[in-house]
Order: structure tokens, then C-alpha cells, then sequence
């Protein structure tokens, strides 16, 4: 009960908010905020309302005294989805922090996405973006750390989930999933022999945070407490593991990754 | 469809500085709050769920009989009960003085 007590929940934050709590006090700096109105033009013609950022925050600030950049995903609004607004804001955020440390001063970023992936209204916008992002973090891991904080009641699941990959270093929390294919989509695909979508305790063992370190696919386990993850934040900074997760291990270059891919599939590349 | 609803109020008060509150969740809205010069306050709602103009005019009358302050109002709901959009604007408005 102290322990519960004494914790500050970075879950229960809104993405504004979670953004804020990463920075150092008082440095958070949101850039194309609500009031800009940059708010998805394809909602409203589909019948729903949009939101007037997209769902997703970006803020300048510091973390550990140096300059940093997070990026925060609203899991509330549509899933936490991307689409081509949100999208762009990531993308362009991840180009900013490369240009940023081939200009000698360093951007620390980091991506708190909680996501369900790709906006089923932008669809091919939201994939368009997936691929920037991907191609944006490859080139920021090349000259610093890129570190994903998966720490929301979604978790990320779809077409970040590649992105998120990608990243030198992913720190998860117990709480939250990591999975390409959600427990929905799987039933309705595949039956629910295959998985019980209703099954919690089935979705956490099988896609929890807990499980994702062990495999690899996971840098660093925290509990749902902020000063943890700050922590954890400034530990992937300071000391970055050498290897990267599982997949930049397996796959440290994008492109081998789709050659190998397209020779398994006895396509010539 | 979503709905469109536009509202004014007379003011006399007047706020510092502008909010956003609340997020486009189930059974949530989120305000964008600003101040406005004239002694007029302007409110544009667009929800998920229609038909319930009077509501939107009861509530956000009651609130500006309460607080006659200038100020332009956005709000985008997803369904925010009557109780949950009135605590989201004096959060609002608390966050803006």
C-alpha cells in the first residue's frame, strides 16, 4: 500500500503530461501545440472529430541537463493512432534531433508512444509515415541513442511496432504490450483457438513487457513510476547498450533486412 | 455525422491567458480556451453525437451565467456527458486565470 501510494503513475498521464514528466522541470517547450490547429483534415468527412493535435505531442526541453526532444502518443484519442499529421510530427522530430547531432549538438530523443498503429482513416497515409519513421530512427541510431518508452495502457502494437524496433534502446513497463498483430485483430484473423482476445492474463504473457526483455525485444523492465523510468531514461543515454535490441542486432542495416527478406521469398532483390 | 453547433454569450470579465484541457476520448472532450476583446464570448462545439443542442446550450449557459467571461471556446466532444463537459470548462477556465 506505501509502495502504491508513493508512486507517481506515468500511465495515468496524458500524453501533454507524460512528455512533461520525462523533461527536466520546467524546461518542456511544446512545438505545433494544440492551438496551432494542425488537426487531421480526413476525420471529419469519415464522421469523427478530430483532435486539435492529432494526438500526438511533441516538447523541446532537457533531460539530465542536455537538450532533448520527446514525442508522446495519446493512447486515448483513436488508440493512440497515427495518421498523417501525427505522423509527420515524429518524423520531422526524429530529422530535427539528426541534423541537431551532425551539428555537434546532441538531441535527446525520445519516443513514449502508446499506440494501437495506423489510423484505419488515413491508412496509407499512416503507412507512408511508419516508413519515414523508420528511416528517420535508423539515421539518428547511426550518431546517438534513440530511446522508445513503452509505458501506457496500450502499449504498441501494428505499424509502430516496427518503428519501435528499430530503436537502440526500449525500455517497457509491466503494464504495457508489444505486439505487431493486437489480441483483436489475431482472434478475428486466425479464431480464437488461436487467442482469446478476452483473455487477459493470455495477452500480457504473450505480448506483456515482462516477456518482450526476455526475448530481447525489450532493453530495460520498469515499474509504472516516473523517477523509474527518468531513471532508466538517463541510464540508456549515459551507458547505451553497445548491441541494441534483438532486431538492430539481427538486422543492424534496414535494407539487408528487406534483401534478406525478398531472398527467403526467392525474389531476386 | 458530426454535428456543428456555434453559441454566444454576453461577458463582462475578462481571462489572462488561453487552456487546453481534456482530450477527444469516449465519454471526454477537449476545450481550447482563449481570450477574446470584444464583450462577447463564442463557443463552437463539434460532437459525435447529435441532437442535443438544448443540452449544450443549457450547460455552457449555465456556465457563462456563472462566469461572464470574454473568451473563444473549441470544443471537440466524443460523447462527454453534461456533468463531465461543465467540470472541463471551469477546469478551463481555472487553468486560463
Amino acid at each position: 500500500m506505501t509502495t502504491m501510494l508513493l508512486t507517481e503513475s506515468f500511465a495515468e498521464r496524458g500524453a501533454r503530461e507524460r512528455a512533461r514528466a520525462l523533461l527536466d522541470p520546467q524546461t518542456f517547450r511544446e512545438l505545433i501545440g494544440p492551438f496551432e490547429r494542425i488537426a487531421s483534415p480526413y476525420l471529419a468527412a469519415q464522421g469523427v472529430v478530430p483532435q486539435s493535435d492529432d494526438g500526438t505531442v511533441v516538447a523541446r526541453g532537457t533531460i539530465g541537463g542536455v537538450r532533448a526532444c520527446v514525442v508522446a502518443t495519446d493512447g486515448r484519442f483513436l488508440g493512440g493512432s497515427i495518421g498523417e499529421i501525427g505522423g509527420a510530427k515524429i518524423a520531422g522530430a526524429l530529422e530535427l534531433a539528426r541534423r541537431d547531432a551532425q551539428r555537434g549538438t546532441p538531441t535527446r530523443m525520445v519516443l513514449a508512444l502508446d499506440t494501437g498503429g495506423i489510423r484505419l482513416q488515413e491508412a496509407n497515409l499512416g503507412i507512408l509515415a511508419v516508413s519515414e519513421i523508420c528511416d528517420a530512427i535508423v539515421a539518428l541510431r547511426e550518431l546517438m541513442p534513440v530511446v522508445a518508452v513503452i509505458a501506457g495502457r496500450v502499449g504498441v502494437y501494428g505499424g509502430l511496432s516496427l518503428s519501435t524496433a528499430l530503436c537502440s534502446e526500449i525500455i517497457v513497463s509491466e503494464g504495457a504490450r508489444v505486439g505487431l498483430n493486437g489480441p483483436d485483430v489475431v482472434e478475428t484473423e486466425s479464431g480464437i483457438e488461436e487467442m482469446d482476445s478476452s483473455d487477459r492474463p493470455l495477452i500480457w504473457r504473450v505480448t506483456g513487457g515482462r516477456l518482450r526483455l526476455r526475448q530481447g525485444f525489450a532493453t530495460e523492465l520498469v515499474s509504472d513510476d516516473v523517477p523509474a523510468i527518468r531513471d532508466a531514461i538517463a541510464r540508456a543515454f549515459e551507458t547505451p547498450n553497445e548491441l541494441g535490441p534483438l532486431v538492430a542486432q539481427v538486422f543492424p542495416d534496414p535494407r539487408l533486412a528487406r534483401d534478406d527478406f525478398l531472398r527467403a521469398m526467392e525474389i531476386q532483390p | 455525422m458530426i454535428e456543428t453547433l456555434t453559441y454566444e454569450f454576453p461577458a463582462t470579465q475578462s481571462v489572462e491567458h488561453r487552456a487546453h484541457v481534456g482530450v477527444v476520448a469516449s465519454g471526454n472532450c477537449e476545450i481550447l480556451l482563449e481570450p477574446a476583446k470584444d464583450g462577447r464570448s463564442a463557443v463552437v462545439v463539434r460532437t459525435s453525437v447529435n441532437g442535443f443542442g438544448g443540452t449544450w446550450q443549457a450547460v455552457l449557459g449555465r456556465f457563462f451565467a456563472r462566469n461572464p467571461v470574454a473568451v473563444q471556446i473549441e470544443i471537440n466532444d466524443f460523447g462527454a456527458t453534461p456533468a463531465v463537459v461543465a467540470l472541463r470548462l471551469e477546469q478551463a477556465l481555472e487553468s486560463a486565470q
